[in-house]
């Protein structure tokens, strides 16, 4: 007698129990789905809703600064102080992430690799909200003061909350561009000691060239992760209840993200003119599209590694 | 030409023609700048922690218990953390059985039913563009979504179903994480274990419940508790989906409703203190930041020792 397809497939109360499963599991996968096409709806409708209450009044998206309660809803001012804080996080997170990184993956042999690394662990493990604490207690007051003199000094000011988040920063710059390094082949560096390199002529000319696309991509990914950090901002730039336009990072100034978190709680939040509540979700549509933005790109230089190994 | 000339001194010259004529100054140096930039990285951390305990321990030693047991006040001297810790562990808790059940349920699927279609590389594209949208956003998405939904709902009830707005806020921001450290999980386990099943008549949810999960529960649970740490941490999204700063009482409705209204977190309350002008405050935040980075060490302790207990090389 031949086997047929039916003997083969089991019962059908096994089978029905299977098909059920797999739809359970493919509708939690759909969630993920879901929750992107739930940010883009919330974020526009009600971006929109904003743009049609300052309309025809256009202008206030550029000019003044950025003080929602009184109708100024100045975008430069507050993605120029982002920039301002990703770059002087970069300043800070590149060259101690990628030093790490490049110790860890081409110096330390596995005795003090396993000894240093918990170092960047641990770091990645503090909140955000506990470095923004050091920003405002220790950074600000202890390294800026001293940097920029009493006289000119304020508390509150772009360069300390910079500091803080590039802190907060090494952690990721660190583990990606060491996975970037570690994913280089062995051969590459040996070849290059059998011409009788040194190990730094190795890392420098050899391995790190050859990681190129994975440590771009850690500095992008850094860089979108510090435009999007908070609360460092929130609590040490001094931006609630809104600035002028500022390039001065000695002194106080506004992110995209600190705006959104000054309108949710502080002052801010009490309804101004008609249209600050709308302001937080346009705000946050334009963070939206320029993280996502950084990270598709960022995406592109990993791929890039992947296809040459 | 004599076989006896002096050979240590040709090994000498030899090896001086391979190494060059100069020390390896610059290479020393290099090892040394990198060395650098890792303890500088160990000594801000040991100078943010030293901080904390200086102004925090004072306050914790003084204080005792009453530190914990006292609700929000006006005065730093009464001031605890007690409504914040109660609503950091309810956010947590909210966030475990929203988020893990789901973030393990999609690993499943991507890693053990996916097929590499233009579909399924659009979801882990997607997943992976979350895990890098900043965590305000997720505040939005929560003050749009669940806040208003849940208002809604629970119209009649006399409250606003704030903390679940939080907690589901904070467990679709870390469903990307569960997601992605479950997969790495998932795919760790080696493919001869489920062909062995497959072989012997196993069903592909026979294979994955008695032989992919056993294998892969320690790594899904060391993602686990480290979601849950980042959860525990979060501050911002909290902010936007009404969790109270400054001074508030639990009022006197029914425990319901407590559960369900006003609340705050332990970051929040941070947030706030650190804010705060008079110097009291920022002791007291530096206090309340102690406990939460000891609750951290643990937890982070426990998933360490988690993975090296259990873990596995094939």
């Amino acid at each position: 007698m031949a086997v047929t397809q039916a003997d083969l497939q089991g019962d059908a109360k096994r089978r029905r129990k299977e098909g059920l499963v797999r739809g359970l599991f493919f509708a939690a996968a759909l969630v993920s789905v879901l929750i992107s096409a739930l940010i883009v709806v919330s974020l526009v409708g009600k971006a929109i809703v904003f743009l049609t209450k300052i309309a025809p009044n256009w202008s206030v998206l550029w000019t003044g600064g950025w003080f929602p309660r009184q109708g100024q809803f100045s975008i430069p001012t507050i993605f120029v102080g982002s920039f301002i804080i990703g770059g002087i996080a970069m300043l800070v997170a590149v060259p101690l992430g990628l030093g790490s990184a490049i110790y860890l993956s081409e110096y330390a042999g596995p005795r003090s690799r396993r000894r240093l690394k918990p170092i960047v662990e641990i770091l990645a493990g503090v909140p955000s909200i506990v470095i923004a604490y050091f920003a405002i207690t220790i950074i600000s007051p202890d390294f800026i003061k001293k940097i920029v003199g009493t006289a000119n000094y304020n508390i509150f000011n772009l360069a300390a909350a910079g500091i803080g988040v590039g802190i907060l920063t090494i952690p990721l710059v660190a583990t990606i561009a060491e996975d970037a390094l570690h994913a280089v082949p062995a051969a590459l560096r040996e070849a290059s000691y059998g011409l009788g390199a040194r190990r730094k002529t190795t890392s420098l000319r050899i391995v790190f060239p050859a990681a190129i696309s994975g440590i771009t991509a850690a500095i992008i990914i850094g860089l979108a992760r510090a435009i999007g950090e908070t609360m460092v901002v929130a609590v040490a730039a001094g931006g609630t209840g809104g600035s002028q336009f500022t390039t001065d990072i000695w002194g106080p100034g506004q992110t995209a993200t600190g705006a959104m978190a000054a309108l949710a709680t502080g002052t801010d939040s009490v309804v101004g003119t008609g249209a600050t509540f709308e302001s937080l979700f346009f705000v946050g549509l334009l963070l939206f599209a320029l993280t996502f933005t950084l990270n598709v790109f960022s995406e592109r230089f990993v791929r890039r590694v992947r296809q040459v190994y | 030409m004599a076989m006896g000339i002096d050979t240590a001194a040709t090994r000498a010259q030899v090896e001086q023609r391979l190494r060059g004529s100069s020390r390896d100054v610059a290479g020393k140096l290099f090892r040394a700048t990198l060395l650098l930039s890792l303890l500088l990285t160990l000594g801000l951390l040991v100078l943010l922690l030293g901080d904390v305990l200086r102004r925090g321990l004072p306050i914790l030693s003084e204080r005792g218990v009453s530190f914990f047991s006292n609700g929000s006040s006006t005065l730093p001297a009464r001031a605890g953390i007690s409504q914040a810790l109660a609503g950091s562990i309810a956010l947590v808790v909210i966030v475990a059985v929203v988020a893990l059940p789901i973030g393990i349920a999609a690993a499943i699927y991507i890693e053990e039913y996916a097929r590499d279609t233009r579909f399924t590389r659009f979801i882990t594209a997607n997943i992976r563009n979350l895990a890098g949208v900043p965590s305000i956003v997720y505040g939005i998405l929560g003050l749009v979504i669940f806040v208003d939904f849940l208002r809604k709902l629970l119209t009649g009830l006399n409250t606003t179903g704030g903390l679940i707005s939080g907690g589901l806020t904070l467990a679709v921001l870390v469903l990307p994480i569960v997601i992605i450290t479950a997969s790495e999980a998932l795919r760790s386990v080696p493919s001869g274990i489920r062909e062995a099943a497959y072989g012997v008549g196993a069903t592909r949810w026979e294979v994955i419940r008695s032989h992919v999960l056993p294998y892969a529960a320690p790594g899904i649970l060391t993602g686990v508790v480290l979601t849950l740490a980042r959860a525990f941490g979060e501050t911002a999204p909290l902010l936007l989906v009404g969790a109270v700063q400054g001074f508030f009482s639990t009022g006197s409705g029914s425990t319901g409703s407590k559960l369900l209204g006003t609340y705050t977190a332990l970051p929040v309350l941070i947030y706030d203190w650190s804010g705060r002008i008079q110097k009291e405050f920022k002791d007291l935040a530096a206090a309340a930041i102690i406990v939460m980075m000891v609750v951290l060490l643990i937890v982070n302790g426990l998933a360490i020792y988690l993975r090296n207990r259990y873990e596995r090389k094939w």
